[in-house]
Parts: C-alpha cells; structure tokens; sequence
C-alpha cells in the first residue's frame, strides 16, 4: 500500500502547494525588507522591491532611542549562554547523583523538579520580581542568569535523568579503580557521555531562553541590558508603520536562530519531539 | 564526612567475609585486593544537587509559593500591606473585564488545542512514509516553531492591517465586503490570534504526532488494507487508536500552552479592541506591573494557575487509565 502512485504525485503536488501557501508569510517578511522607505509605503506588499535596497536593514541595526538590535543580540547571547552553562553544569550533575542513589531522597527530589516542570511561573514573577530588586539585580544579565536557571533547572534535570538511567556502570568503576576521583571521573568520563542530553537541554531551554517575551519584559524593559525580544517590541513601538525597518530588524534578530536551526534541523526535531515525549 | 561514613559501612560490609579467609586483609593494601564486584559504590557525592535544588527550589516553589499568599492581600508593589482574605478573587468575578478575559483564555486554549491537534496529526499522517519532499516539508513547517513568537505575531500583524496583504488579496478578488479592519473589530480580533498561534505551532504538533506515527507498525496497516479496509478504516480503526497516548499527550502540551498564550496577544492586539482579547496572562501583566496592583494581580495569576494545574492533572490522568 505504500507504492508511489499517479495519484500519491497528485497528493504529493497538493502538499508542496500547501506548504508554499504556509510559508508565504516568510516571503512578505524578506520582500518588504528590501524595499526602501517610500517604496514600502506606496506598493503593494507582494510586489518585489523596486529598486531592491539594504537601507532598511541599516536603519534598523544602527537603532532606536529604546535600545540597539546589536545590543540586545550581544544581551541575549550573554543571558542565553549563561544561563545554558549553569543548566547543563548543575543540571547534569545533579541528575548523575540522583540516579545514582536509588533511594527515597532521590525519588522525593526526582518528584520535585518534577513538579518544578508542571508549576507555572506567572505567579511566582511577582515575588521573584521583588526579591531581585530589593538585591539590585533587576535589569541585569546575573539577574537573568539565576532567573532562568532556577525557571529551566527543572527541565534539565529531568532530561538528563532521563538519560543517566540507562547509563551502565561500568565506565565510572573502571575510572576509579585507575585511581581517579569521584569529580575528575564525572567530568572526563561521564559528562562526555551525556552529549546527547547535553544537546536536547541547550536546544529546548536555548530556545526557551532566547525567545522568552514575558520574564524579559518584565525584569528588563527600560535597561541597557534589554534581550532582542524586548528590543523589537520597544522597536516597534518607536518605527510605528516603517514596516520595511521592523522587518529587517525581526530579520536580523531571527537569523542566529535559523543559522542554528539549518546546520541542527534533525537534532532541533528530535529534541522537541524526544523532549516531550519522555 | 559523609563519604567517611559511607566508605566505613562499605568495607565493613564486606569485612566478615573476607577476613574469614585472609586475616592479613585488613592491613594489606586495600585497593589491590578489590576485585571487580567489590569496588566502592558511591560513585557521586549528595552534595552535587544542592546548587540544582537551591535554584529550583529558590525560584520556582519560593515564587509560586509566596505569589499565592500575596493573592489575599492588597498590595500595591511597595509599602505596607493586609490580608483582604478573598475579596481580589470576588473583585475579579464581578469585574466583567476579568470574566471575560476568563472566557477569552478558554476559548483561545479550546480552539488552540483542536485546531493545531487536527492540522498537525493530518500533516504527521500526509508526511509519514510515502511523500518524496516530506523531509524538506516537515523542515519547513516546523520553522515557525523555533522563531520568537513575538516577531511571528509582527510578521501577521503586518499582513492584518486595513491596507495589509491580506485585504488586498481579497479586493483583486472582488470580495471588497471581505476586507474589515481584522485588528480593530471585535468580533475578528480574536480570531486573527487564532490563526497566528496555531500557524506558528502546528509544525510541534505534527512533530510530536510524527514520532507517535513511528511507533505504528506498519504491517498493521497493511494487514487492515487486506482485508479491504479503506484509508479512513485504516486511519480511524487502526492508526488513530494506536496514537491514544500521542494524542493525550499532546492535548494536553498544547492545553496547557494554549492558557498561557501572552506575547501574540501582546504584540498584535495588547489585548483590545475593548478588552476583546484581553486573556488571563495578558491581564495579569496589565495589572501587576503597569496599574502596580500586586495583590490583584497575583489573585488573577493563582486563577490561571489553577486553571493549568487541572489541565496538567487531566493529563497524568488519562495517561494512568491508558495503563491500566
């Protein structure tokens, strides 16, 4: 039954022009990106830029009284990196010990950042939001950092656990028996074995972190420290109906993440699909 | 000192057995006389989770924790404050920006979860085996997934406008009566959300339903396509039971997904015309941190997270009755 046939090319022609129509949001978005100021106010948004033009995407890297693009890319790779290294570094190591005493400790922790998943964050904003301004780390990159790794430890932990379990033993008692410490055999043994997980971790909670409108927003409009998500929406407000130059500025802010998502698209895939399968 | 204890209970566990063969055992060199089975269990200290735990346990139950007893006070984000017991939450209900915020975020999540649930099993199915491009088209349309829903809602906000794409399409159509000001009418501004969200997530959906789709064998469908059975059969009696815990699993993500919807609503609507799409999350945000009304707002964020804990509670349990 699953021989290619007239009418499976039929089917076939009928989705690639689905998709096409699906993905015409993303031709708007480059045309009126190229076009130059009048010509993206008078023409039709489908009809191609005449003449084609890169002002647009200059105006909007050079920036807005609200906060630069530049800027808020340079804020987002800080916060996002950050964040990333202390999820994977803690998160990790915290989901080795856990899987490797079996125990009631380790299931009431497990059960924890389990239910660290499910709770949502809107109710907690407030306090939190309270606690780091009475420390001075509202509207910083650290603020952002410990923000997020306490929001995502949770799903790191689990992800790694996921993946810890089915770990045979077998490599750390070889590494001790050559004498190594318990630390020096989880950093050069084990950790190199949780790239996989290691990976799933940096995609979701990257992608998470990069993209978050809401904590951002909150902890970070009217600083210097604003992540891309913030800057276009301040942008916006300061290019009301340049649409030209809010396009080449959301151009610019999507394009890290579609480098990432062309060179990784299976992993990006399987990451969320894994992820939350498990 | 916690591995000194642990090292004693160790080699005194094996110790009886041992010295009743060797009596020298205990002076000997311990390390050479391990044999495999033997070796020291504990292989990670405790002290490994406390920076995990401290996080987790320093953000997420410290904020959740104390949002929920700021919901019955009146504070206002600086100063002193009372408990006001329930009054935020009658407050709430009786305000009918509130309720409709409620009914908003209900309907947005309802026809979130059908629509992205529907369209992504049906692409998942149409891009399961046979296609020759289905590779390039899962790529394509997952895309949207991994983009700033923010900038999403920018890109169709543009196509909404009076003057936008979407009206000038339908003109040269001749369907003139068609073109209304999809932003700043009421009874379309929400549909506009709509379509936005389920655009930018159908492409998670089908992915999730694709990886439920490769655990169907498929001699299964063959079997059925034998018997005469004909492609809705097949897909209604064969497949489609065999999703059942794709299919609560995904309901219930995008459930949960749907209630929380904030950054489309922000960057299209900012929640009117007239509060038209104003939702739960969208609300709380106006009244914690722009009208500075804490305690309120806090009232209305523990609403909405009851709403999504019974979201999450339906899941495990439908996945428990699946087991059984």
């Amino acid at each position: 039954m699953h021989r290619y046939r007239r009418r499976t090319f039929v089917f076939e022609i009928a989705i690639i022009l689905i998709t096409i129509a699906f993905l015409i949001p993303f031709f708007l978005l480059i045309n009126v990106a190229l076009k130059g100021d009048t010509d993206a106010f008078l023409s039709p948004a489908i009809a191609p830029p005449n003449p084609p033009t890169g002002s647009a995407f200059l105006d909007a890297w050079t920036g807005s009284a609200t906060g630069s693009i530049p800027q808020g890319l340079l804020s987002s790779v800080i916060i996002t990196g950050g964040s990333l290294i202390v999820l994977i570094a803690f998160g990790s190591i915290a989901a080795y010990t856990i899987t490797r005493f079996p125990g009631k400790l380790s299931n009431g922790l497990y059960i924890l950042f389990l239910i660290g998943i499910i709770l949502p964050f809107q109710l907690g904003m407030v306090p939190v939001y309270v606690v780091l301004r009475s420390v001075g780390l509202v509207g910083t990159q650290l603020g952002m950092i410990i923000l997020y790794s306490g929001l995502l430890m949770p799903l790191a932990v689990f992800l790694y656990t996921g993946f810890t379990r089915s770990l045979p033993r077998e490599y750390e008692e070889a590494a001790q028996m050559d004498g190594s410490s318990r630390l020096q055999t989880f950093v050069r043994i084990i950790f190199p074995l949780l790239a996989p997980a290691t990976g799933t971790v940096a995609i979701l909670a990257g992608l998470v972190i990069w993209n978050d409108f809401f904590a951002s927003l909150i902890f970070l409009s009217g600083s210097r420290n604003a992540t891309i998500p913030v800057v276009i929406y301040g942008f916006v407000g300061a290019n009301v109906s340049a649409w030209n130059v809010i396009f080449a500025g959301i151009i610019i802010s999507m394009i890290p993440i579609l480098l990432f998502y062309m060179f990784a698209q299976r992993r990006f895939i399987q990451g969320f699909a894994g992820g939350i399968k498990s | 000192m916690n591995s000194i204890a642990t090292e004693a209970r160790t080699s005194g566990a094996s110790g009886p057995a041992e010295s009743g063969r060797a009596g020298g055992d205990r002076f000997g060199p311990h390390r050479a006389r391990r044999r495999p089975g033997r070796v020291d269990r504990r292989v990670a200290s405790w002290w490994w989770v406390v920076p995990a735990v401290v996080l987790t346990v320093g953000i997420q139950y410290f904020g959740v924790a104390a949002g929920s007893v700021f919901a019955f006070t009146d504070w206002k984000g600086a100063g002193a404050f009372r408990f006001v017991g329930v009054d935020n939450f009658v407050a709430a209900f009786q305000s009918p920006a509130t309720v409709q915020a409620l009914w908003n975020t209900l309907f947005l999540a309802l026809c979130f979860v059908v629509l992205t649930n529907v369209l992504g099993l049906a692409l998942a199915v149409s891009l399961n085996r046979v296609l020759k491009t289905r590779y390039l088209m899962r790529v394509l349309i997952f895309m949207p997934v991994v983009l700033s829903p923010l900038a999403v809602a920018y890109i169709w906000k543009f196509i909404f406008q009076p003057n936008g794409p979407l009206n000038g399409l339908l003109r040269s159509l001749g369907l003139d009566s068609w073109a209304v000001a999809w932003l700043g009418d009421p009874s379309t501004a929400i549909w506009t959300i709509v379509v936005v969200v389920v655009w930018q997530n159908i492409g998670l959906t089908m992915v999730i339903y694709l990886a439920g789709l490769a655990n169907v064998p498929p001699e299964l469908e063959e079997a059925a396509a034998v018997d005469g059975a004909s492609a809705w059969a097949r897909f209604f009696r064969v497949v489609l039971p065999l999703l059942r815990p794709t299919v609560v699993i995904a309901s219930a993500l995008t459930l949960i997904q749907g209630l929380r919807i904030f950054d489309h609503v922000l960057a299209l609507t900012g929640g009117g015309p007239f509060n038209a799409t104003q939702t739960l999350a969208t609300l709380v945000y106006k009244e914690t941190f722009v009208n500075s009304e804490f305690g309120y707002g806090s009232a209305l964020s523990l609403i909405l997270t009851l709403l999504i804990t019974v979201a999450a509670i339906l899941q495990v349990t439908l996945l428990r009755q699946r087991e059984d």
